[in-house]
């Protein structure tokens, strides 16, 4: 189990209920036809409010990745594998890969989902 | 408008101190001030970071003085290159007259670093990276090194390269926290922890107490002080991300846009710099910098340095104190970048002087590669 339960806002309340059907949903600007990641209350690229939450693929490639040997924190058990991943919708997350023995950057990799204590879930990819 | 120059350059006491920050604060002002020849009453400006919520305020009222200018901009390490290009402006515009820029740390005796680094619950960094557990702000790096070795031959190598040219500088530094060690080898870096992968802990700045203080002044009254005044040629910054997934591409850095301004503003090219002191956080942290700065090209910073030209004695002097890796690293490096930068225009630095040292870089990197800042220096 994952020892860090995070904050949400209004902002990113759809994203963490979504994570309790464990749907991975992102933002969706209308009028730039892009998505955005991280959940901001504009669109950083013509600055209007004008977005939805789109469902994503839950398809990616490892745009590179890092084996942690140390905790960061108390609760984390090391080693694991942090992992940025560039989604089919070109946004790139922060993740853990999972069941991955020998990742690459550039392998093709698919979303899963790791539980938190508190009924949301985290998206992670294997 | 005046001339903006730096008069005067000092550390604070390095290492393990079991000092008070204030305290390292008080050290390194008054031996700069002493340096440059000016008292703390002549201080009116006054750029640092780190002491407290207040940090500005705390140093003022900690040396019984109410300056006219502070800065308290906090960009980790390239923080102190952004004071200079701060207080250059105070200086030129007459708004104040003598700054100093300082930093302390005593992040060793105090144990105060965490390896998961400082979490602000309300940050979107918090919400949606924290949780999975990254070493902050070291698996950002790792990610970066990681790339650069998938995409460029010998990657690995020029790694460990920037860490073995560091030590080599530190065996010539009486004052590097490596001082009186030995050359890094190939079984050691080998060998050295993994902390996050690909870095080793060979690849990890240390983590020391220490920090310093620079003095910058206006040239008219410099012509009185009996310290050798610095021309500063060019700065320039960028701010680019505190999230680790802002950037597409790991291994450009705003290096490139900080790096341009300064030399634009400068007028000189890359070939003419003597001396180059760039962050080394970590050993990636180093390389990108190499290239973004257009001491190589994208990709080409490996070839570049595994000749050995970094090394003392090489055609590229390459952080010459032995750098965060070997000599110092309080938290925030930037000070101690400028403080050799200056040294060595002055000609001040022993054994491991680079002869006839006419112009110097000094650039400073902060967070997770979120900041660059870029300072051009010239002798006089």
């Amino acid at each position: 189990m994952f020892p860090y339960l995070p904050h949400e806002d209004a902002i990113s309340a759809p994203f963490w209920a979504a994570t309790r059907e464990r749907k991975l949903v992102i933002q969706y600007c209308s009028t730039c036809d892009q998505h955005q990641w991280y959940p901001r209350a504009i669109c950083i690229s013509c600055a209007t409010e004008n977005l939805t939450w789109r469902e994503a693929s839950g398809k990616g490639t490892v745009d590179s990745w890092t084996t942690v040997y140390r905790a960061p924190a108390e609760g984390f058990v090391p080693p694991y594998v942090i992992a940025r991943v560039l989604l089919s919708e070109k946004v790139i997350m922060l993740t853990r890969l999972v069941g991955i023995e020998s990742p690459a950057c550039d392998q093709v990799v698919e979303l899963s989902w790791q539980e938190l204590s508190d009924g949301r879930a985290l998206p992670v990819f294997g | 408008m005046k001339t903006p120059v730096i008069v005067g350059a000092a550390e604070c006491d390095l290492g393990v101190t079991n000092k008070s920050i204030l305290e390292l604060q008080a050290q390194g002002v008054t031996r700069a001030l002493a340096d440059a020849g000016l008292k703390i009453s002549d201080v009116d400006g006054i750029a640092t970071n780190a002491i407290s919520r207040f940090s500005a305020s705390s140093l003022a009222d900690y040396l019984g003085i109410e300056p006219k200018f502070t800065d308290s901009t906090f960009a980790g390490g390239s923080s102190f290159e952004m004071y200079v290009a701060r207080a250059y402006h105070a200086v030129a515009s007459g708004q104040c007259n003598v700054v100093v820029i300082s930093f302390a740390s005593n992040q060793r005796s105090a144990k105060s670093r965490s390896l998961g680094g400082v979490v602000e619950h309300h940050t979107p960094e918090a919400q949606f990276e924290t949780a999975y557990g990254p070493l902050f702000p070291l698996s950002y790096y790792a990610m970066a090194a990681q790339r650069y070795i998938h995409d460029v031959p010998n990657g690995r190598a020029a790694l460990s390269e920037i860490a073995i040219s560091a030590r080599e500088w530190a065996l010539l530094n009486p004052k590097a926290y490596r001082y009186g060690s030995a050359s890094l080898t190939d079984s050691e870096l080998e060998s050295a922890d993994l902390i996050s992968s690909p870095l080793r802990a060979s690849d990890c700045c240390l983590v020391t107490d220490g920090g310093g203080a620079i003095i910058i002044t206006n040239s008219e009254i410099a012509k009185n002080l009996k310290s050798k005044p610095v021309s500063i040629l060019g700065f320039g910054e960028s701010t680019t991300n505190t999230s680790m997934t802002t950037h597409r591409d790991l291994r450009v850095t705003g290096a490139k846009q900080s790096g341009d301004l300064a030399f634009a503003m400068a007028g000189v090219s890359r070939s003419d710099i003597d001396v180059v002191e760039l962050y080394d956080s970590f050993t990636i942290t180093t390389l990108l910098s190499l290239e973004g700065l257009g001491f190589a090209g994208k990709g080409e910073g490996a070839d570049f340095i595994l000749d050995g030209k970094t090394r003392p004695g090489g055609s590229f002097p390459l952080n010459t104190n032995g750098g965060g890796l070997s000599y110092c690293h309080p938290g925030q490096y930037g000070i101690l970048l400028l403080i050799e930068a200056v040294r060595q225009l002055r000609g001040e630095c022993g054994d491991r002087q680079v002869a006839n040292a006419k112009l110097a870089v000094a650039h400073g990197t902060g967070g997770i590669l979120s900041t660059n800042a870029t300072v051009i220096l010239g002798a006089n």
